[in-house]
């Protein structure tokens, strides 16, 4: 036991003095949703009517409603950035020295999955304290509520982020993947409207978004930091980290590991 | 006892057979070199024997332990320096061990002297606090091999290792390992280049996925310079 928490620790901490290193990537996961706060928001404010849904009592600023959106999409970012880092370092080989080591190759991808969702953790976090300077607020004990929410929404984006990296063959594929998976499931989601919303335009929009487990991310973080709980939220979410997990795992068996740049 | 057994392992990759029924066995305090040109199947069979690839054909036995039945026990008794640098060059030296002896599980007490003494058996003590990218190329290697003795391995396997060094660090490296292989680890060495091959060494040739030759390098060679036989074999194969 005491080797896989020290393999766990290992990974961890490696991923964190990476982020530690690349300041600007910090800089930039929380200019991205400052900016979507503070100026698309503003922007946006008076063309979207918002009525009372769960989990508001009353009327909400637009400010207010896309902020669990935006936890989400620094979760998203850092679940793509992560798996960007994975693809990095099968290219730079360090992906290697992880795979051999003698420890079961599932804990050691978890390990690297927890460690990058706990840095997004983090930046969410700090988003959220900004956005609190700038009195967007959420109930105090909806704060600590949302911890689990975060981790789990983290989880379930960083194992899709380990699914995409095992099918993209170089780093120059990335971009394509990213614009591929990135735009579709923020924009296709609750984050910047509620579903009610898209209904009313289109049925089969809606649908899509409905189904789009990231649209689940964002209600369950929605939620609980109102102190509420979404459970067909948390059962999508569950269930699409357990299959994505189940999904990177299968990909990454040394069976096949190496078999698709080969063949 | 073999050290590092393989029997007829073969593998493919689709329709494209890289590896055909590839067997030998190496005993402790052997220097081995796995001599091949460029797409013989070198890299493949690297990947087997680390398990980044795993074959229903065949068996790779290290230190007694299966590969594919007891894969952590022979993982354990593996060290492995790649063709590909994997050192986390914005970590240092002593980072860069510690990182990998948390891998193998070694425990942290007494950690740091483990370290520095593998590191100071290549010469790299004073380098401890340095950041990898800040080392040159002969020096990351040195250190990578360190870093792939710091769990006391009783097979090294080596990768083409001198790829992209000079003169002298090549030199320095391969006195090392034959070194090592002296003091009784079973070493494999893969290589496409014949000097780095000495007349006593264990050689094994490969070639098209299947080995070639199997012995002394001396007696392999006859009268000809290795480069001269070694050319012969696989111009005439090819």
């Amino acid at each position: 036991m005491s080797g896989l928490w020290g393999v766990a620790r290992a990974i961890m901490g490696r991923e964190f003095l990476r982020f530690v290193h690349q300041r600007e990537r910090f800089l930039a996961a929380l200019v991205r949703p400052l900016v979507w706060l503070l100026v698309f928001a503003a922007g946006f404010r008076a063309a979207l009517g918002l009525s009372i849904i769960p989990p508001y009592q009353t009327y909400i600023t637009y400010e207010t409603y896309i902020v669990p959106g935006l936890c989400a999409m620094v979760l998203l970012f850092n679940g793509m950035q992560s798996s960007l880092s994975l693809v990095y370092d099968r290219e730079m080989g360090s992906m290697r020295l992880l795979l051999t080591s003698p420890y079961p190759r599932g804990w050691l991808l978890f390990c690297r999955l927890f460690g990058a969702t706990l840095i997004s953790v983090l930046q969410v976090y700090a988003f959220l304290g900004i956005a609190a300077l700038f009195e967007i607020t959420m109930p105090v004990w909806g704060y600590v509520a949302v911890l689990p929410g975060l981790i789990l929404g983290g989880l379930m984006l960083g194992a899709l982020g380990l699914v995409l990296s095992s099918f993209i063959k170089q780093l120059e594929n990335f971009a394509g993947v990213m614009n591929f998976v990135i735009f579709p499931m923020f924009f296709l989601s609750s984050a910047l409207y509620p579903l009610w919303k898209m209904r009313e335009s289109s049925e089969l929009l809606h649908d899509i978004c409905a189904f789009n487990p990231f649209t689940h991310v964002v209600e369950l973080i929605r939620f609980l930091l109102y102190l509420q709980m979404n459970w067909q939220a948390l059962a999508w979410v569950v269930g699409s980290t357990v299959l994505l997990g189940a999904v990177a795992l299968w990909a990454y068996d040394p069976s096949r590991a190496l078999m698709k740049r080969k063949g | 006892m073999a050290e590092l057994e393989v029997r007829d392992l073969s593998f493919r990759y689709g329709a494209k057979q890289a590896l055909d029924k590839v067997s030998f066995a190496l005993p402790k305090a052997t220097f081995c070199a796995l001599l091949g040109p460029n797409g013989a199947g070198k890299s493949t069979l690297v990947s087997l024997l680390t398990r980044l690839l795993v074959s229903p054909e065949g068996q790779v036995v290290v230190a007694g332990h299966d590969m594919a039945r007891a894969p952590r026990r022979a993982l354990a008794h593996l060290g492995v320096v790649f063709q590909q640098p994997t050192l986390d060059l914005n970590l240092t030296v002593r980072q860069n061990m510690r990182y990998f002896a948390a891998l193998h599980g070694l425990p942290r007490k007494g950690l740091d002297g483990r370290i520095d003494a593998a590191l100071d058996r290549l010469g790299m003590a004073e380098r401890a606090g340095e950041k990898a990218a800040d080392l040159n190329g002969g020096h990351r290697r040195r250190m990578e091999l360190a870093r792939a003795l710091l769990h006391r391995p009783r097979v090294l396997l080596l990768d083409e290792p001198t790829v992209g060094l000079d003169a002298a660090a090549r030199a320095a490296i391969v006195g090392h390992v034959h070194d090592l292989a002296r003091d009784g680890l079973c070493v494999l060495w893969t290589t496409h280049l014949t000097d780095e091959v000495r007349d006593g060494d264990h050689l094994l040739v490969l070639h098209r996925g299947r080995i070639l030759a199997d012995g002394v390098s001396r007696d392999i060679r006859g009268e000809m310079p290795l480069s001269d036989w070694f050319l012969s074999r696989t111009e005439v194969v090819a």
